[in-house]
């Protein structure tokens, strides 16, 4: 694996499914009475978070506390970068304090990117969330909620069809479920209205649909995408009731999908508008799991870009935390 | 002061070798083993001499970003990449849109001695775009401004635009477009295509360009006036500008070297070193823009310099300020792109880098042929040199190049400016 985990591009199938397979691991220690673990005792994490983003943000902080490592929690409003400071300063200040990893998410696409080639500092860069680029954590935990219940644990996601519906054009979590998805097997359709499709979408490793309903009885799972209403204003739709009405998920289209389909849901839900709260409550919705997955599948990321080759959850504990000190 | 300077034994826009002698600011004779006793003796030994190249588009950015470019070390950075003048964009701070600026930074071109710089007059006010600047006032100035662009923005209001076009008939004026439709290009980062879905980046479509271009090549024919297409950079455009020519309108343009050999897959760095607007284009662009330079259809290279400090590209992609520069590697480019891959001739690169643009600018002095009774503006360049770009090595005080590190091929060996040297031995006097 790289140093650094900035795109789903990445990883290759064996790094994803490494990271999925750590994953599970990780989500066995969220069952015990005390859900930590020694392995990044002594590591800085720091959370760069240059927007807005609660769950996020705090996804991984309980994945860096988990892994017993310090968390330093950085957000741009109302500190100096509100003032100023730059990228590069803000890293180098971080450097200084001796971070180990930085997880950033920052409004500019390649932000991440950035921060790891530019030389600035040395620490491993997660992107946690770049312009409308990437987020690439989101499309691990996603893909480890659609083995779990579509393929099975070891497993990939080989044949299994995949609808990500809405906002791909500004969609982060559709470029890297994508990549992801592809690379694990999966075939994945887009489905949006054409002016929220980027241009250049037909040479994307998927299919792309505008028509939902055409859809949904090829989908394994479905993927609904958080639509700002605000979109509309700039012509990218005529109105709330129109985008719901052609692209939004409710009982009565829910009920085409398969039996065994999925929906799924990155948060934070628009209700009535990409989704309605019948199918958001539904037993069918795995928003509120991914959540929960989210922190697991975060953890195997800091742990296998910061703690190295050796089983993450050693039988004898002191031995690991031995281990982790003597690095 | 009058110098005597021999240059024996240079290919004449790549002909056969022959010797030049310079008398003071004019060449006197051009022919076989001339003599000169007491003359500087130039030994050319088979390298290439232009006329000294004229860039129609260059930021000096003086006055008010003297920390990126000043008219000294811009010049200097025009003089060491075979230029013997430079049009000086309007967009400084003070805009260039009053007699008063134009010709301070007329004045200092004067004072520099390295360059002739001919000031762009504003098309209008402060570059809004609501109100026509005093063009005819920039024009009667000491500086006699014939070249009005609004560069960096669009003149984007179709009533404005049809009114300057008709109204710089009257002094042999030419409005040169920065093609760019605001509203198709509202927060764009890169050229809109394959590269920006992926990358995430908000896309600047081509047809921002050629929307605006193929409006204004049919207002200038409408109105019987001449308009000038900076910076072109689609195929798309090629093609609207070669249809308006072939009308007999009276349209010019100009790519810049970056257009010509870089893409925008090199974006994919996310290195702000290639943001520049307008954006690199694609693979197909590039050639076309290739073969449009080699047809005559874009009439001219412009370098577009735009310097930028360390600061405004040491950062994040969306930060970043947009331009490279250019003044100091453009021949290079242009060697490399259309004189070795055999599109273009070095006579062609005189037309293309000298006469065309200084014809377009109705500077006088230069672009001339060499001959007998012609001012001294001269380039010896050496086509054999192989070198890789270093920008510590630059007299600009930026160091914002997008080959940094790349081989290019040529060297300017010797720039004169009416006779004198500012560039021997390919460094600066």
């Amino acid at each position: 694996m790289k140093r650094h985990l900035i795109s789903a591009a990445d990883l290759t199938r064996d790094d994803a499914l490494l990271i999925l397979d750590t994953a599970e691991e990780m989500a066995r220690v969220a069952d015990r009475p005390i859900k930590k673990l020694p392995t990044l005792r002594g590591r800085t994490v720091v959370n760069l978070f240059f927007e807005d983003s609660t769950r996020t943000r705090i996804s991984f902080e309980a994945a860096a506390k988990r892994l017993s490592a310090d968390v330093i929690n950085f957000s741009a409003k109302g500190s100096s970068v509100s003032k100023g400071e730059s990228l590069k300063d803000t890293a180098l200040t971080l450097e200084a304090m001796g971070a180990d990893a930085v997880v950033i998410r920052h409004h500019s696409s390649g932000a991440p990117h950035r921060l790891a080639t530019s030389e600035w500092i040395n620490a491993s860069v997660v992107n946690a969330g770049d312009g409308t680029h990437e987020h690439p954590t989101q499309a691990l935990l996603d893909a480890f909620t659609m083995r779990r219940h579509l393929s099975g644990v070891g497993r990939d996601l080989e044949g299994r069809r995949v609808t990500v519906v809405g906002d791909i054009l500004h969609s982060r979590v559709a470029r890297s479920n994508v990549l992801l998805l592809t690379t694990l097997g999966a075939r994945v359709t887009l489905v949006a209205p054409p002016t929220l499709l980027p241009i250049g979408v037909e040479k994307w490793p998927c299919e792309v649909s505008y028509d939902l309903d055409a859809v949904l009885a090829k989908s394994d799972a479905v993927m609904m995408l958080r639509v700002q209403r605000e979109r509309m204003n700039a012509a990218y739709f005529p109105t709330e009731r129109e985008y719901a009405r052609r692209y939004g998920l409710d009982g009565q289209r829910m009920a085409a999908l398969p039996e065994h389909a999925i929906v799924m849901h990155p948060g934070p839900m628009n209700r009535g508008m990409e989704i309605t709260a019948e199918v958001a409550d539904s037993p069918r919705c795995t928003a509120v799991e991914q959540v929960a997955n989210g922190v697991s599948t975060r953890m195997a990321v800091l742990y296998l870009l910061l703690g190295g080759s050796e089983p993450a959850i050693s039988t004898d504990r002191s031995d690991s935390a031995r281990t982790e000190e003597s690095k | 002061m009058s110098e005597t300077i021999l240059i024996r034994g240079a290919r004449v826009l790549g002909g056969a070798a022959q010797d030049v002698l310079i008398s003071g600011e004019t060449v006197t004779a051009v022919g076989a083993d001339l003599e000169a006793p007491g003359a500087t003796v130039v030994e050319a030994g088979g390298h290439i001499l232009l006329p000294g190249l004229v860039d129609l588009h260059t930021h000096l950015r003086e006055p008010g970003r003297e920390d990126s470019e000043t008219v000294l070390t811009g010049t200097r950075a025009a003089a060491s990449g075979g230029y013997t003048a430079v049009h000086a964009m309007a967009n400084t701070f003070p805009v260039a849109d009053t007699a008063g600026v134009v010709e301070q930074v007329w004045r200092l071109g004067r004072e520099s001695g390295y360059c002739d710089v001919q000031p762009v007059g504003a098309v209008t006010v402060g570059l809004e775009g609501r109100q026509l600047a005093e063009l005819g006032a920039m024009a009667d100035s000491a500086a006699q401004v014939r070249v009005f662009s609004d560069d960096g923005k669009c003149v984007d209001d179709a009533v404005i635009m049809r009114r300057a076009l008709e109204y710089v008939k009257a002094f042999g004026g030419v409005v040169a477009q920065h093609a760019q439709e605001p509203r198709l290009t509202e927060g764009a980062q890169m050229n809109e295509g394959t590269v920006s879905g992926e990358l995430g980046l908000t896309g600047w479509p081509a047809v921002a360009e050629e929307s605006i271009i193929a409006r204004d090549v049919l207002l200038a024919a409408h109105v019987g006036s001449r308009v000038h297409i900076c910076h072109l950079s689609t195929a798309g455009s090629v093609e609207i500008v070669r249809w308006a020519k072939s009308k007999g309108w009276d349209v010019t343009a100009e790519v810049t070297p970056h257009h010509l050999l870089l893409t925008d897959e090199l974006v994919r760095s996310y290195d702000p070193v290639y943001k520049v607007n307008p954006p690199l284009r694609t693979e197909a662009d590039v050639m076309a823009l290739r073969e449009a330079l080699a047809d005559g259809t874009i009439d001219c290279v412009a370098t577009d310099h735009a310097p930028h400090p360390h600061e405004d590209k040491d950062c994040e992609w969306a930060a970043a300020a947009m331009g490279m520069v250019g003044l100091e590697t453009a021949l290079s480019v242009v060697q490399h792109t259309m004189v070795d891959t055999g599109l273009l001739d070095w006579a062609g690169v005189a037309d293309r880098m000298s006469a065309r643009p200084a014809a377009i600018g109705r500077l006088e002095g230069h672009g001339r042929p060499i001959a007998a009774g012609e001012p001294a503006n001269l380039v010896l360049l050496d086509p054999a040199y192989r070198g890789v770009v270093n920008p510590a090595g630059f007299a600009s005080r930026s160091r914002n190049t997008p080959y940094e590190g790349r081989e290019l091929p040529g060297r300017v060996v010797a720039t004169f400016l009416r006779g004198r040297a500012t560039v021997m031995d390919g460094k600066l006097t």
